[in-house]
């Protein structure tokens, strides 16, 4: 399928899932499905480097809280409040451009090296945040946003408007790592995760695709991140920075399948939609350890993900 | 005689170790040259200097009249140096067609701007029959076996239109009639102007093959001329044999 009929067929589903979701007129839906969709931009953005390429991120977390942040300096430095989308592209910019960097620093690192890099790089920028007081410091950051989302006389409820902005994101966030599996660009990043000499010796150019799998997949999770301080209300930079969010994007990809865009967007429907549920119904921190159970259990049944299950089931049948 | 490739006192070092000691190597185009030498001698790191996945600290690299010098390896495969692996190095994820066509989409398209998808194609089934492997185009190299492993090495590093190929150790471990199919191919590729470096411990492959010999011992050169006179030559002889 082309790019354009798919992007079609997907805004046609994630319409009709708002309308579904309206329809129940449970508000509630709206809050635990933003952060569902937040899930699903988060691991398919840990998925552009970590899956296509090879290389494991245990920042994400630091991504995410950069996009947050940047919303937070905005909110404080500016009278009149910028509308959210404009914020969700600087979170991008701001993220986009520390993933190059670190990309550029620590690229030269392999496997385990990479890995503890990026969780490095993760602490340095939480103390940076945590002793910064212009947006809150240790303290925290409280952000205001009014109940309802006024446009030209058009009244949308807040929840439902970031919903929709996250229903946005997670949308171009699938059909961008969609539209790069299939591209020259996703080609080159599977030779990268394969063998980079080989990659070299065949002409691919591996520094530098390294820098745009590093880049795009910051700025995705800047973008995700973006929003997050009008949904929480009160930001703070222990659990913005937390261990959820790095721990999430990498068991969502993992337990969904890390070589092709849908692995991430199953893993983290699934996986999101399972702590959600239990955060409610058990407790609200028991999700760290349903993660930590399934990821356990695909490990060992299921190394390839639900993607890979189900390649293996398909290739039994002949 | 202008040199394709011209390899000016290279040296290479690792700590204290000299693995490259002024190494000086002249290949005209459209030759078969042989390299020899026995093991740990420096043949791959040569090659490895040569392809760029080492920097030489001293000399200097030559190919197609430009220097290499600080060029990645990426970026020499682009002005035509290819090279085969000593052990196997298939992508792994990607099917056997698609081996053949990232060098194609990054360094033929690079060079002679965008191809169309169905010329890449047709492209990629050309040079997986020249070495046999077309009926297994869609198979992934975990199907495969040693020979045929070493094939598609060759296959890829072809695909990237090379002026220079450098095979490394690219027979070791098959059978006689395997390094016929080896030797015919070679010489198929050579007769389609491309000029071969063939770098084997199998001296009767190398005879057939080379026009002129080399031979590397402990990073130096220390013979080089026609394969006849240089296995007579009694330091090639005793480098071999001992004494």
């Amino acid at each position: 399928m082309r790019s354009l009929p798919f992007i079609a067929i997907c805004t046609g589903i994630a319409l009709l899932a708002f309308a579904g979701l309206r329809a129940t007129g449970n508000g509630y839906l709206f809050v635990a499905g933003y952060i569902v969709l937040q899930f699903v931009v988060l691991a398919t953005a840990w998925n552009i480097l970590g899956g296509y390429c090879g290389y494991v991120n245990f920042g994400s977390a630091a991504f995410f809280a950069l996009g947050a942040y940047t919303s937070v300096f905005f909110y404080k430095l500016e009278e009149i409040p910028l509308p959210i989308p404009l914020l969700i592209v600087a979170g991008g910019i701001v993220s986009g451009i520390v993933g190059l960097a670190t990309g550029y620093l620590t690229l030269r690192l392999r496997g385990a090296f990479f890995a503890i890099a990026t969780l490095a790089m993760a602490v340095v920028l939480q103390t940076l945040i945590v002793n910064w007081d212009f947006v809150g410091g240790s303290r925290g950051a409280y952000i205001l946003h009014p109940e309802n989302l006024e446009l030209g006389g058009f009244s949308l409820p807040y929840s439902e408007y970031l919903f929709l902005l996250m229903l946005a994101l997670a949308l171009i966030a699938v059909a961008a790592a969609r539209a790069i599996e299939r591209s020259q660009l996703g080609f080159g990043f599977a030779t990268i995760r394969d063998d980079e000499l080989a990659a070299e010796a065949s002409g691919v150019p591996t520094l530098r695709l390294k820098l745009i799998a590093t880049t795009l997949s910051g700025a995705l999770m800047g973008m995700a991140g973006a929003p997050f301080p009008y949904y929480i209300g009160y930001l703070q930079p222990s659990s913005t920075f937390g261990l959820e969010y790095g721990v999430n994007s990498i068991a969502m990809p993992m337990i969904g399948g890390t070589t092709s865009w849908i692995g991430p967007l199953l893993g983290a429907l699934l996986l999101g939609s399972v702590q959600e549920y239990a955060r409610v119904t058990i407790s609200s921190s028991i999700n760290l350890l349903i993660v930590g159970l399934l990821l356990v259990v695909f490990v060992i049944i299921a190394p390839n993900g639900l993607v890979g299950l189900v390649h293996q089931r398909l290739r039994r049948k002949p | 005689m202008t040199a394709l490739l011209h390899v000016e006192r290279v040296s290479k070092r690792f700590g204290g170790f000299v693995a490259l000691d002024g190494v000086e190597l002249a290949v005209a185009p459209g030759e078969r040259l042989g390299l020899i030498g026995p093991n740990g001698s420096g043949k791959s790191t040569l090659v490895n200097c040569i392809c760029g996945t080492l920097q030489n600290e001293q000399g200097q690299v030559y190919f197609d009249g430009a220097p290499m010098d600080g060029l990645a390896a990426h970026q020499r495969t682009h002005r035509g140096l290819a090279r085969s692996f000593q052990l196997p190095r298939p992508f792994v994820s990607l099917t056997l067609a698609d081996n053949i066509r990232v060098p194609m989409l990054y360094t033929v398209h690079k060079r002679s701007g965008p191809l169309h998808a169905d010329s890449v194609s047709a492209r990629c089934v050309e040079l997986l029959s020249l070495v046999g492997l077309d009926h297994k185009a869609h198979h992934m190299p975990r199907d495969l076996t040693q020979v045929e492993m070493r094939k598609l090495e060759l296959a890829r590093a072809v695909a990237a239109e090379p002026k220079l190929l450098i095979a490394d150790e690219s027979m070791a471990g098959l059978s006689h009639s395997e390094i016929d199919d080896m030797l015919k191919l070679l010489m198929t590729l050579n007769q389609r102007g491309i000029t071969i470096i063939l770098i084997e411990h199998i001296m009767s492959a190398v005879m057939r093959f080379s026009q002129r010999l080399v031979v590397l011992v402990t990073g130096r050169k220390i013979a080089d001329g026609r394969p006849e006179d240089v296995v007579r030559d009694p330091e090639v002889v005793r480098a071999y044999l001992g004494q």
